[in-house]
């Protein structure tokens, strides 16, 4: 046994502070279960889908509240659920750490423009984004829509404002922007998914 | 997806290769770590990087990256050369005795019919021969030098395990004993299951990379086994969906193909697309083309679209050009774009040659990015100093930037890459004003269509034609999105065997796409999903995850597109007179009156083994193409060729012709074929990949995966560290002909030099997770670096192959 | 029996009787380093259930990261790349508190009740009795606790003692993406470490085995080791851990004699150093507690 002078004192002075006071007759603290609440307990859970990788992870999204008027739902953890085939529970570290995805400082709140040449964002309303981007696609599209081509063959195409849309998006919202689009005449749309 | 998850449970062997299943898809790569402790079966990896995958593996062998085709078309070779095929399967079900025209050549690096001024093949040489009957003539011995099969040998014989080493600096032994391992999955009861990702994607051969996988499988005959397919691990949650929604210019939902110029009346356009079959018997599917597209064109259009006015058609617009991600911002650069929005798509990070997408997007009049985070791309006009160098006042576009809420905060369902669509439900509110993509898409084209019925415009028709029948039309929900997507019947649909029988009321969900008509009286916005809310009810939100015989199927589990079918092609897991070739892992068999078992069967369940009813329904002939007579513009059979940036001086199969280095037909756009870097100036092989702690460029804003990978680093070998002086931790600047990024650097023997066609092979690793924004440390964005060309047939960018130099910063 | 006992049967500083009568099942972790693929979802898992952001650090060249653990990160993944036999074996080591049967933790803390150890074998701390000595440093064999810059307070992972209590797994388990972690009686990890070791013999690796050292009475978190008969190859696995002979050398004769001391009359200043002397001498002690027992 390799025992330096430091560490003998070091160690006396442990046992000072031990069970010392016991044998003195001071009684220890009661010996009670002390272990931290299970934070989980009326939580509302619901079920969702990791929105990370193409395994569509099952997941348990508990939130603060149980859904009456005044309560304000607040996600405060999320794990596998362990009903789904595939991830039977599990999550990866994307997955996993899910609650700070939502909750980032970057998360956007309000709609922004950066006015041409500007150095910073703007806060304007839903109104007022969506009626300037509408003004824009109109103009653009009733300057520059094609109805024929060159050998007189109807075409009706839109080919200046182009759309790239997301694989984040749900099946609802890929396929009403595809049926909006086409509508539109627009030929100029990719998605994520082709890289 | 051929396959699905669980189902990689039930190989004998796992190939990963072209992905890194276990750190892009860990949960999904459960069932690989499954299939191995209870089945025994081996896992092999072939990577240019040792990985995570690696680290579990029984085999690993590197490979340059770019190399891939040399590698496959090796094992092609090893198994013809060594007669591991599985032969009953390939005769039957593919078109190994298919005769192919005369014409047919393959000489010095290129196929009949090459035109180098518009780097295109005019594909008449790669046609079947056809019997008066119009059906292919076929040689049912194999030994026709026309046939598919000895074209195919032949093609193959050059690729030997000496010309695969020293292309793809695959140690020959190492080589070899993975085709060894691969080769006794031809037995009838053995599978192997291929899991590859981007890693064979993102080249400007990607498509090629695959087909040369699933020539493979066939031969092997493990399409539609239990434990086998071809299983493309996809990359986010919906992009499966989205792919299927088909939100690309040159299809419409279900991969029907979009009207172009040449298409001038809907008559030629539905003639085109709808295939006559080219052997007898077969039920060539594409021929039901009308009774899709009739039903979209009723699901769009609503009432308007009547027989009178070819429901429509001319409201559909016809396309003139590539419109893929590369040409949109090709055409951007060059001025032709004024609008455009980005949807949950943050191209400046991911899309290659940064400095070029930036520059483009300075040239628009307006843009719009409605994304949940602070994405780059809505900052490109911004100064972030060394990460992003700008001058505001020099951009005179119009940024708009929406929020829009994440998964958490709204219902709707999402397809995961084995094709099973599932719903899911909202937990809470997004924050502060964050809309939904359907309530923002909604809210759009509502403003759009009032300011058309108000003032007018070009070609109103199809915008206030449009069917819009949401009860808050400016809040689209998605259960009334989804079951208009399913498709409704619109008068009475009734079984064409016997007239009485109405199979769906006028009003009622449709049950699935045999109900689907070409004559107006169905409506489905995307015939593959038809089914998924049927007249029972949302079939996407089915929970039960019983799975009665253990091969993972689980059934009533969501709903798999098509028809709730778990494993595609599976009328191949049976031999000719419909038994199963593995019993211990029937998919599916005829039981004398009908197919059926434990999938949906891939086949008319009624067709009778002795018609000769062949797996492959998709296509005219009815089996698989070893050969593609069509679909591939770079060739009906694979070949190496380098990557655009090559560390070599040519193309080691055809060393004296310089047309065919890289890819004869893939597309470059003027000025991207100079700024394609030569070796000499920059020597290493780049290449840019995922980590597992982080998700493409979202979780940099997560300060829980920013905790786990902080800071932007780049991987080298010990070897390129001791020539370059560069220790562990060093910072170092990696620069390409496009601009250059510093990052801190990692060295490691997961990295090896590679001998390739005599001279050494370094390769610089490059995780791409970092940018501007975010709450790990700011990092430049590694596409700063990649080249602006994308694969010849899928125009998918070629992240994974390029050239790069690398020094101490 | 249940294995979410609450009956503590060990407190530091305590020689009161723990109750016995009540019958539990022990617990293990089995961390199975062959289907380990580093992906930090443990850490991640473990981070977010016991509400712990540390700050956002540094790439120091290796995928280590956090690269050590620290009182808010619990667990790490240590990286070690190895070339054995002419192949690359890249051996990836989940890293915490192995909650060691018989810990030397528990046995050199000096205040009451801030650390103890449960009928199902799960030693916790409680930081609210903890006077940040770092003397859990000192005892623990294999480099586990770390104080806190925050409220000098001794930190380590509690197997979820919060989950496991409502009969559910630590969080680390149930997100493990391939099954590495398991989690249940300490007699079902060791059957199934058994099937997993001999998947392992079949596939070559002839020393697969089980790391449950008999130096601290077994742990309460266990490997299954490729090479179990060189545990130093995964960052420093030591061999054949014991308690800090230091402590047994308390735990034996100077007791005695420090009830001497005491019984001199010196309580007052006895006091004053358990209530405030620790936390002045706490950053040298973790400083020299590292260099001492960091494995070479």
């Amino acid at each position: 046994m390799n025992v330096t002078r430091r560490q003998f004192l070091k160690v006396t002075a442990a046992g000072l502070g031990s069970s010392s006071l016991a044998m003195l007759g001071f009684s220890p603290q009661p010996a009670l279960a002390e272990i931290r609440n299970f934070k989980l307990a009326r939580t509302t859970e619901t079920r969702n889908t990791c929105p990370y990788c193409s395994v569509s992870c099952g997941v348990l999204i508990y939130s603060l509240g149980d859904k009456s008027k005044n309560a304000r739902a607040e996600i405060v953890h999320i794990e596998g659920d362990p009903d789904n085939p595939v991830n039977r529970g599990t999550l990866c570290p994307k997955g996993a750490g899910l609650l700070d995805m939502i909750h980032s400082a970057n998360r956007l709140k309000h709609p922004e423009v950066r006015e041409p040449g500007a150095s910073e964002w703007k806060r304007i309303t839903w109104d007022e984004a969506l009626d300037r981007i509408a003004r824009h696609m109109k103009a653009d599209r009733d300057a520059n829509f094609i109805k024929t081509n060159s050998d007189g063959v109807t075409v009706n195409r839109w080919n200046t404002t182009g759309f790239l849309a997301s694989s984040a998006a749900g099946n609802e919202a890929g396929y009403l922007t595809h049926k909006v689009l086409r509508g539109l005449g627009v030929v100029t749309l990719d998605t994520q998914a082709r890289i | 997806m051929t396959n699905h998850w669980v189902d990689i449970k039930n190989a004998d062997l796992v190939l990963v290769m072209g992905g890194n299943a276990a750190e892009a898809h860990p949960c999904g790569f459960k069932w690989v770590v499954e299939a191995k402790a209870s089945r025994k079966a081996k896992l092999v990896v072939v990577d240019p990087r040792f990985t995570r995958s690696a680290a579990v593996s029984d085999f690993y062998a590197p490979i340059r990256a770019g190399s891939d085709i040399a590698f496959l078309g090796g094992v092609i070779h090893y198994l013809l050369a060594n007669d591991k095929i599985h032969h009953e399967y390939v005769k039957a079900f593919t078109n190994a005795a298919f005769l192919i025209n005369d014409g047919f050549q393959f000489e010095d690096g290129l196929f009949s019919g090459y035109d180098a001024a518009k780097r295109k093949y005019d594909t008449a040489t790669w046609q079947y021969q056809l019997d008066g009957q119009g059906f292919v003539k076929i040689d049912e011995t194999l030994q026709n030098p026309n046939c598919v099969f000895q074209i195919m040998k032949r093609h193959y014989a050059r690729y030997t395990p000496e010309v695969v080493s020293q292309v793809t600096g695959t140690p020959k032994a190492d080589f070899l004993n993975i085709c060894e391992l691969i080769a006794e999955t031809a037995a009838p009861n053995r599978t192997m299951t291929i899991c590859y990702a981007l890693g064979w994607t993102q080249h400007s051969v990607g498509s090629q990379n695959i087909r040369t996988m699933a020539m493979i499988q066939l031969l092997l005959g493990n399409m539609g086994m239990a434990g086998g397919g071809v299983n493309a691990l996809r990359g986010h949650a919906n992009v499966q969906g989205i792919t299927d929604q088909c939100l690309y210019s040159e299809v419409l939902p279900g991969y029907l193909s979009a009207p172009a110029d040449a298409d001038k009346t809907r008559e030629e356009y539905l003639a085109k697309r709808t295939p006559k079959p080219l052997r007898p018997n077969q039920m060539n599917f594409p021929q039901n083309f009308p009774k899709w597209h009739t039903s979209l064109m009723k699901a769009w259009y609503g009432s308007a679209a009547k027989v009178e006015n070819g429901f429509c058609y001319d409201w559909l617009p016809k396309k003139d050009a590539a419109y893929d991600v590369l040409a949109l911002f090709e055409r951007m650069h060059q001025g032709k774009m004024n609008g455009f929005v980005c949807q949950g798509f943050n191209p400046l990070a991911s899309v290659s040659h940064k400095a070029k997408v930036s520059a483009g997007l300075a040239k628009l009049k307006f843009l719009v990015v409605i994304d949940p985070l602070a994405t780059e791309t809505a900052e490109f006009w911004k100064d972030y100093g060394e990460f992003n160098p700008a001058d505001p006042a020099a951009i005179q576009t119009e940024v708009f930037r929406l929020p829009s809420t994440c998964f958490a905060e709204q219902d709707g369902s999402f397809t995961n890459s084995g094709r099973v669509i599932q719903w899911h439900w909202k937990a809470a509110d997004g924050p502060g004003e964050a809309r939904s993509d359907l309530d923002i898409v909604g809210d759009l084209f509502a403003r759009l269509r009032a300011l058309y019925a108000k003032d007018g415009g070009a070609f109103p028709d199809p915008v206030l034609g449009l069917a819009w029948p949401y009860r808050i039309p400016r809040q689209p929900h998605p259960e009334e999105v989804a079951m208009e997507i399913n498709g409704r019947a619109l008068a009475d649909v009734t079984d064409p065997k016997d007239p009485t029988k109405v199979l769906a009321r006028a009003g009622e969900q449709l049950a699935g796409f045999a109900q689907l008509r070409d004559d107006g009286s169905t409506a489905s916005g995307n015939w593959i999903y038809c089914g998924m809310w049927s007249q029972v009810g949302n079939l996407t939100a089915r929970r039960d995850p019983a799975d009665l015989t253990g091969l993972g199927q689980t059934l009533n589990w969501g709903f798999a597109w098509p028809a709730n079918r778990r494993i595609l092609y599976n009328r191949a897991s049976c031999d000719l007179a419909g038994k199963p070739w593995d019993p211990s892992r029937a998919v599916i068999k005829w039981d004398g009156t009908k197919w059926g078992g434990n999938d949906i069967p891939d086949m008319r369940p009624d067709a009778r083994p002795e018609e000769g009813v062949m797996p492959f329904i998709m296509n005219p002939e009815g089996v698989a193409r070893l050969f593609a007579p069509e679909r591939m513009v770079d060739g009906p059979l694979p070949e190496h060729y380098e990557p655009f940036e090559t560390p070599l001086d040519g193309n080691p199969m055809h060393p004296n012709n310089p047309q065919a280095v890289s890819n004869p037909a893939a597309r470059i756009y003027p000025g991207d074929l100079e700024s394609f870097a030569k070796a000499r100036d920059f020597p290493y092989v780049a290449t840019t990949y995922r980590l597992v702690e982080h998700f493409h460029f979202w979780t940099k804003h997560s300060l829980l995966n920013a905790i786990t990978q902080p800071q932007q680093f780049v991987e080298i070998g010990e070897e390129l560290a001791r020539e370059k002086g560069i220790a562990n931790g060093d910072r170092v600047r990696v620069r390409s002909t496009r601009g250059q990024i510093v990052a801190v650097a990692v060295v490691t023997k997961r990295l090896r030099t590679l001998e390739v066609d005599g001279r050494k092979i370094h390769t610089v690793g490059m995780p791409i997770h970092w940018g501007f924004r975010g709450v790990t440390h700011p990092g430049y964005i590694t596409n700063t670096l990649t080249p602006f060309v994308g694969d010849a047939n899928s125009q998918t960018p070629e992240f994974k192959a390029f050239l790069v130099n690398i020094e101490k910063a | 029996m249940v294995w979410q006992s609450l009956d503590i049967r060990r407190r530091s500083a305590t020689t009161t009787p723990m109750p016995q009568a009540r019958e539990s099942t022990e617990v293990a972790k089995l961390i199975d380093i062959s289907q380990c693929i580093g992906c930090k979802a443990c850490q991640v898992a473990c981070m977010e259930w016991n509400d712990l952001r540390q700050e956002v650090g540094y790439c120091v060249g290796v995928y280590d990261n956090p690269p050590d653990l620290t009182a808010k990160a619990w667990t790490v993944m240590r990286f070690t790349e190895l070339e054995n036999d002419g192949r690359l074996e890249w051996l990836i080591r989940k890293d915490g508190c192995m909650h060691c049967q018989d810990p030397g933790c528990l046995k050199a803390c000096p205040a009451p009740g801030a650390i103890v150890q449960y009928a199902n074998g799960i030693v916790e701390f409680h930081q609210e009795h903890c006077i940040g000595c770092g003397y859990c440093l000192t005892g623990c064999p294999f480099n586990i606790p770390r104080l806190s810059d925050q409220d000098h307070k001794a930190y380590k992972c509690s197997l979820c003692s919060d989950r496991v209590a409502v009969g559910q797994v630590p969080a680390c388990i149930k997100t493990c993406p391939t099954g590495a972690l398991h989690f249940g009686s300490k007699e079902d990890m060791k059957e199934h470490a058994e099937q997993r070791i001999a998947d392992l013999k079949s596939r070559g690796f002839t020393n697969a085995g089980l790391y449950d050292p008999p130096g601290v009475g077994g742990t309460h978190v266990m490997y299954v080791l490729q090479h179990a008969d060189r545990p130093e190859w995964y960052a420093g696995l030591p061999q054949d851990p014991a308690i800090n002979p230091l402590v047994e050398v308390w735990k034996g004769w100077t007791k005695p004699l420090a009830i001497g001391v005491m019984a001199a009359g010196v309580l007052a200043s006895l006091i004053h150093y358990v209530m405030k002397g620790p936390n002045e001498i706490s950053k040298e002690t973790e400083k020299e507690v590292e260099n001492e027992t960091r494995p070479e």
